[in-house]
């Protein structure tokens, strides 16, 4: 038996272990139960308080008007269908830049040069830097280079191509783990047949790869939905419909900023499209999660 | 098209398309440092601490531009968010690992992830309506420090945890096994064996996290007041660079412009320094360990 002094110390670690979860798991759950909450009674009709089938019936007609209409008074009434257009077509744009431009250094990391490369450490260390910077920053930088120097103004493609910045480190890394998790003896097998080194990489490696690059684009998706600092300066403001590609569009989490800070009474409405942007987001997870654990198999040890 | 013609092709294209993202982090340097010139050669950089206030301006002659209490704030805030998330993030990892039964553990993992999938704007928010007018209630004003400290310790958290947990699965099991043959008690393998042989990924996980306080732009600026001034104390409110940039932007001009700019080019240098540093002790301690 160890002396009292000790057997003390190790009952109080082990009692501050167990109540690190407790204390992070009470204020998320908090936060959600919030979320929720607040979100749902926003589409509650507030004419029922018990649960009724008319009720659920008019709460769902609610969620529909919400996503499809136009805001009114700066968004206290009316919905977020403009809004949620904008932000489409901000993803929209960011996913077709990045998509390529990852996808063809993921493949170029992981099949065409080997680890010690100069030129694959170099694009390496500055997808390490990119990842790490802070979305104002991009904002800043989307506003001098989008916006201004390339004349841009507010816009959802210069919102987008920010945004196309910012989820490239996060797409570079999951085609990467996709590329990687097919089995080596598939490459050698082709060198043996002949297979030239494209082929090799189009026909075979690309095409087994593809649910861990699908799954890296929706978690990029969740990346850019998320993303709120990076578009004020440079997808802006306007929720009004988009009629093009360079006009000015509120993306939801603008929306949700703004809606808290700038408008007074805002605070439900926020809620109700926090609601919507975190469902969406985990909806999107979740579709990351099955496919990676449907189609990847974990990489053996050998 | 020959095969060998055609694999030069693909490398070629695959190279322009590497370089493009290869160069888009010195693309970024360059326009910052552009855009910022006029705050270094109209305003200076003494008067970026020697001022007396910040009061920026179109003009530099007519603006103060003292930066000082903003610096504070970002130190601040991210200082406290560390050291509230750094220990809660590593005994969480701890409990993954040795103490949570395997599905309690595959769930908190499960909870973490889904922490860190939620965007900032909503923990801003929930920040500026719950946690608040809480604090309020406690002490006013309520926008404080604090608050900016529990949020984005909230925020980091999951990358502390889920980094850690990373490190600490990767130590080697015959050290596990080694210390449950030796009859050691669960606590004496986590102090002594599990946590100093993951060190190196510990630390990479504290500086990441760092790295994300920060930059963390909306939840400290739903919450944390925005005065420009020291604070003295918890429960007074600051104002971080980050939010310095997202409040002023929309109106800044010329030289203000310039001075926010320059904001941001200090917290890239800053965030840039932190992550090669990090790069470089996980690398040295890779190479003690192998």
């Amino acid at each position: 038996m160890p002396p009292r002094s000790i057997r003390w110390k190790s009952r109080a670690f082990d009692a501050a272990i167990l109540v690190a979860p407790v204390i992070v798991s009470g204020f998320f759950l908090w936060l959600l139960a919030d979320l929720l909450f607040q979100g749902s009674v926003y589409f509650w009709p507030s004419d029922s308080s018990a649960i009724q089938l008319s009720a659920i019936v008019d709460m769902l007609q609610h969620i529909v008007m919400f996503l499809t209409a136009e805001p009114e008074k700066a968004g206290r009434e009316g919905g977020v269908g403009p809004i949620l257009v904008s932000t489409g077509l901000i993803l929209a744009v960011c996913m077709s830049v990045a998509l390529p431009l990852g996808l063809g250094t993921a493949m170029l990391l992981s099949e065409f040069v080997s680890e010690a490369s100069r030129f694959g450490r170099a694009v390496r260390r500055s997808l390490d830097i990119l990842a790490g910077v802070p979305s104002i920053v991009f904002g800043l930088f989307g506003n001098a280079f989008f916006c201004q120097w390339l004349g841009l103004q507010f816009s959802i493609l210069a919102g987008g191509l920010t945004l196309a910045c910012m989820v490239l480190p996060l797409l570079v890394r999951a085609a990467e783990e996709g590329f990687r998790a097919v089995p080596q003896s598939q490459r050698h097998t082709a060198a043996a047949l002949g297979f030239s080194r494209s082929s090799l990489v189009l026909r075979i490696i690309l095409p087994q790869a593809a649910p861990g690059i699908l799954a890296g684009l929706i978690l990029g998706i969740g990346r850019a939905l998320a993303e709120t600092a990076a578009l004020i300066f440079t997808s802006g403001y306007v929720d009004r419909m988009p009629q093009s590609l360079l006009d000015s569009g509120r993306a939801i989490s603008v929306h949700i900023y703004d809606l808290s800070m700038n408008v007074p009474g805002g605070n439900s409405p926020a809620y109700a499209s926090a609601l919507v942007l975190v469902v969406l987001l985990v909806v999107l997870n979740f579709a990351a999660w099955w496919l990676v654990s449907r189609f990847l198999p974990r990489r053996s040890l050998s | 098209m020959s095969p060998s013609s055609k694999d030069r092709l693909l490398t070629t294209l695959l190279q322009a398309l590497a370089a493009v993202v290869g160069l888009l982090v010195l693309l970024i340097f360059a326009f910052l440092i552009r855009e910022s010139t006029p705050a270094m050669t109209q305003v200076g950089l003494s008067r970026f601490v020697a001022d007396e206030s910040w009061h920026p301006s179109a003009d530099a002659a007519h603006g103060s531009f003292n930066l000082l209490p903003i610096l504070a704030g970002t130190l601040l805030t991210s200082a406290g968010a560390i050291l509230v998330a750094a220990p809660l993030g590593i005994f969480s990892a701890v409990f993954c690992q040795l103490y949570a039964p395997p599905s309690l553990g595959w769930l908190y993992r499960r909870m973490i992830e889904l922490m860190a999938g939620v965007p900032s704007v909503v923990y801003g928010l929930w920040g500026l309506v719950v946690l608040v007018p809480w604090i309020a209630a406690l002490h006013p004003p309520g926008p404080s420090l604090l608050a900016g400290i529990m949020i984005l310790a909230l925020m980091i958290l999951p990358t502390v945890a889920l980094l850690a947990d990373a490190a600490l699965a990767s130590v080697p099991r015959e050290y596990l096994q080694g210390a449950a043959a030796l009859g050691l008690s669960r606590n004496t393998t986590t102090c002594q064996i599990l946590l100093p042989a993951a060190r190196s990924g510990l630390v990479t996980a504290v500086i990441l996290a760092l790295v994300r306080a920060i930059g963390e732009t909306m939840a400290v600026l739903m919450v944390c007041g925005n005065v420009v001034r020291m604070p003295a104390s918890l429960f007074d409110p600051v104002r971080t660079l980050t939010s310095t940039i997202a409040l002023e932007m929309g109106y800044a001009r010329d030289d203000h412009r310039a001075a926010l700019f320059a904001c941001g080019l200090v917290l890239l240098v800053a965030v840039a320094v932190l992550i090669v540093f990090a790069e470089l002790f996980s690398r040295r301690k890779t190479h003690a360990a192998a």
